[in-house]
C-alpha cells in the first residue's frame, strides 16, 4: 500500500504546487474581495461542466486530498508524536476517501446542471 | 580575541548519575583550536575522568561527532573561535544512547549498517578470477555513485534526523545513503536484495524528507536525497509489478 | 551494576528521550513542520474550491451567495493564511525535487538549478492558462 498511496501524494503535491496559488488568488480573495470582476456566471458554469474540467478537477481534488491525508498523518507521528499508528492513518486517509467521494458527487451534480 | 572560552559540557557517569549534568571548563582560545583540542586539552591538564571519542584530528575517521551547541558536528573540523565569546555547551551525539560523558552507543548502528549489504555484489563468482583483474569504470559510472561513497559513518546524520530519534527502529540516513552507493555502482547487482530491506516497515517509507541529514553531513552525502530516490525506485517497481505479468519485473 | 568485568549488557545507559516541542527549538526543524502543515490549509482550498463548484451548480443566486461568504471577513483570514502555507508548499515542493529524482542525461546529472528552473516556468504557464480560462 505505501508505494502507491506515496506516488498519489507525490503527484497531489505537484498538482498542489502548480494549481493551488493561482486558484487560491483568484478565487480565494481577488473575485470575492472584488480586485477583479468575478467571472461571469455562465462562462463559470461552461467551463465547470465541461468533461475535461470534470476530468481534472476531480483528478486534482482527489489527489490534493490524498496529499493531505498521507502529510497530515506523518505530522502526527512526529510533531505530535501519537502512538496509536494504526488508528491515525485510517482516520487520515478515510477522510481522503470520503472526501474523494464527495468530491466525485459535488462535480457530477455541478457537470449536470450545467 | 578572548585569550579563553568556556566549554559547557555534558557529563554522565553511569555508576552515580541517574541523568547527565552540566560541567565547565575554561579553556583557552586560540585561532586554530578545535572545539576537540579544547577537551583534549581538558583532559590532559584539567579533568582526566571526562570521557569522549576521537582518533584522527582530520576529518576522516568519524570518531569524534558530539553535540556542539545543538549542532551535530565532527569536533576536530569544529573551531572554539567560531563560538566566540562562548560558552560552547557539547553533548553526546542526539537520539543515542549515552554510556559515559560524551560517549554514545553505537549498537544500534553497528547492527544496521550490515542489513544493506554495504558491499559489492558482483554478477559473478569472483573467486575464480585472477587476481589482477580489474573492473573499469567510465568518468561517468565513476559520477553516479562517488558522492555517496564519501560517508565515514560518523553518525551526525542519526543525531540530526527526529524520525530517528522517535522511532529507533529506523533503519536511518547512513545505511540508505550506503545501501544507494552500492546500488549505483555498475559493478554491482545487489540493488533487489537491498530494497527489500528497505521496503520493510523500518526502512525508507518512514522518512519525511526533513533534510537534516543531509545538512548536517560534513563529507557532503545527501543521504535525504538517497531515501527519496529510494521512494520513487520502490513505487515504480510496484507500479510495474501490478502493471506488467509475473516475472517481468 | 556489576562494578567490574560486566559484559556490555550490564551497561546503565542513559536514555534521552526528545521531547514533544523538539521542532520548535531549531528553525530548520521548525520549518519544516510548517511545511508540513501546509497539508491542512490544502485540503481547506479543496474544501473551499468543491464548496465554489457546487454553488456554481445550483445556480447564479448561489454562486453570488458565495462570493459574498467568501468576502466575509473570517474567510478571508482563513484564505490569507491558507495561502500563505500553499506558497510554502510550493516553494519547499520545488526545492525538494531535485534531491528526490535525480536526472541523468548523457551520463552526467542535471543541474538542480535546471530542474527547480522548470517546474517554476511550469507553474508560469498552468497560472497564466488558468487565468486565460477564467477571465476569458
Amino acid at each position: 500500500m505505501e508505494p502507491l498511496v506515496w506516488l498519489m501524494f507525490s503527484a497531489g503535491g505537484v498538482l498542489a504546487a502548480v494549481f493551488l496559488p493561482i486558484l487560491a488568488i483568484l478565487f480565494g480573495l481577488v473575485f470575492p474581495l472584488g480586485w477583479a470582476d468575478p467571472p461571469d456566471y455562465q462562462h463559470l458554469r461552461a467551463v465547470i461542466g465541461h468533461p475535461v474540467t470534470f476530468v481534472i478537477l476531480l483528478g486534482l481534488f482527489v489527489l490534493m486530498l490524498v496529499h493531505s491525508a498521507h502529510r497530515f498523518r506523518y505530522t502526527l507521528y512526529d510533531g505530535l508524536q501519537i502512538k496509536h499508528k494504526r488508528t491515525v492513518a485510517a482516520l487520515c486517509y478515510g477522510t481522503a476517501v470520503v472526501g474523494s467521494i464527495v468530491t466525485l458527487v459535488v462535480l457530477l451534480a455541478a457537470a449536470r446542471a450545467s | 580575541m578572548a585569550d579563553s572560552i568556556q566549554l559547557r559540557v555534558s557529563r554522565f557517569r553511569p555508576e552515580t548519575d541517574s541523568a547527565p549534568r552540566w560541567q565547565e571548563y575554561d579553556v583557552p582560545l586560540r585561532k586554530e583550536w578545535t572545539v576537540l583540542d579544547g577537551l583534549n586539552h581538558v583532559k590532559n591538564e584539567v579533568d582526566t575522568t571526562l570521557s569522549f571519542r576521537w582518533s584522527c584530528r582530520m576529518g576522516i575517521c568519524g570518531s569524534c561527532g558530539m553535540n556542539v551547541e545543538g549542532e551535530p558536528k565532527l569536533t576536530c573540523g569544529t573551531f572554539l573561535s567560531d563560538y566566540e565569546p562562548g560558552p560552547i555547551t557539547i553533548e553526546p551525539l542526539a537520539n543515542f544512547p549515552v554510556v559515559r560523558d560524551l560517549v554514545v552507543d553505537l549498537t544500534d548502528f553497528m547492527e544496521k549498517l550490515p542489513r544493506i549489504k554495504p558491499w559489492i555484489i558482483p554478477k559473478e563468482d569472483h573467486g575464480n578470477v585472477e587476481p589482477d583483474v580489474e573492473f573499469l569504470q567510465t568518468p561517468g559510472q565513476l559520477d553516479a555513485y562517488r558522492q555517496f561513497s564519501m560517508c565515514i559513518n560518523c553518525m551526525l546524520c542519526y543525531a540530526a534526523c527526529p524520525v530517528y530519534g522517535l522511532d529507533p527502529e529506523f533503519i536511518g540516513p547512513a545505511a540508505i545513503a550506503l545501501a544507494e552507493r552500492y546500488d549505483l555502482d555498475s559493478r554491482d547487482i545487489g540493488s533487489p536484495e537491498r530494497m527489500d530491506v528497505l521496503i520493510q516497515h523500518d526502512g525508507i517509507w518512514g522518512c519525511t524528507f526533513v533534510g537534516e541529514c543531509t545538512r548536517v553531513c560534513p563529507k557532503h552525502v545527501d543521504p535525504a536525497s538517497a531515501i527519496q530516490r529510494y521512494k520513487l525506485k520502490a513505487a515504480l517497481g510496484t507500479v510495474k509489478a501490478f502493471l506488467l505479468p509475473r516475472g517481468a519485473r | 551494576m556489576t562494578p567490574s568485568g560486566g559484559t556490555p549488557t550490564d551497561l546503565r545507559v542513559y536514555r534521552p528521550r526528545l521531547s514533544t516541542w523538539w521542532w520548535t527549538r531549531k528553525r530548520t526543524y521548525f520549518v519544516f513542520v510548517m511545511r508540513e502543515l501546509s497539508s491542512i490549509f490544502i485540503a481547506w482550498f479543496v474544501v473551499y474550491l468543491l464548496l465554489l463548484v457546487y454553488a456554481v451548480g445550483q445556480g447564479e443566486a448561489a454562486y453570488r451567495r458565495f462570493l459574498d461568504w467568501a468576502s466575509s471577513p473570517w474567510v478571508t483570514v482563513v484564505n490569507v493564511v491558507a495561502l500563505v502555507f500553499v506558497l510554502l508548499h510550493t516553494v519547499t515542493w520545488f526545492n525538494l525535487t531535485p534531491q528526490a529524482m535525480s536526472v541523468r542525461v548523457m551520463d552526467r546529472a542535471v543541474p538542480s538549478f535546471h530542474i527547480i528552473a522548470g517546474q517554476y516556468t511550469g507553474l508560469v504557464v498552468v497560472s497564466g492558462f488558468v487565468f486565460w480560462l477564467v477571465t476569458r
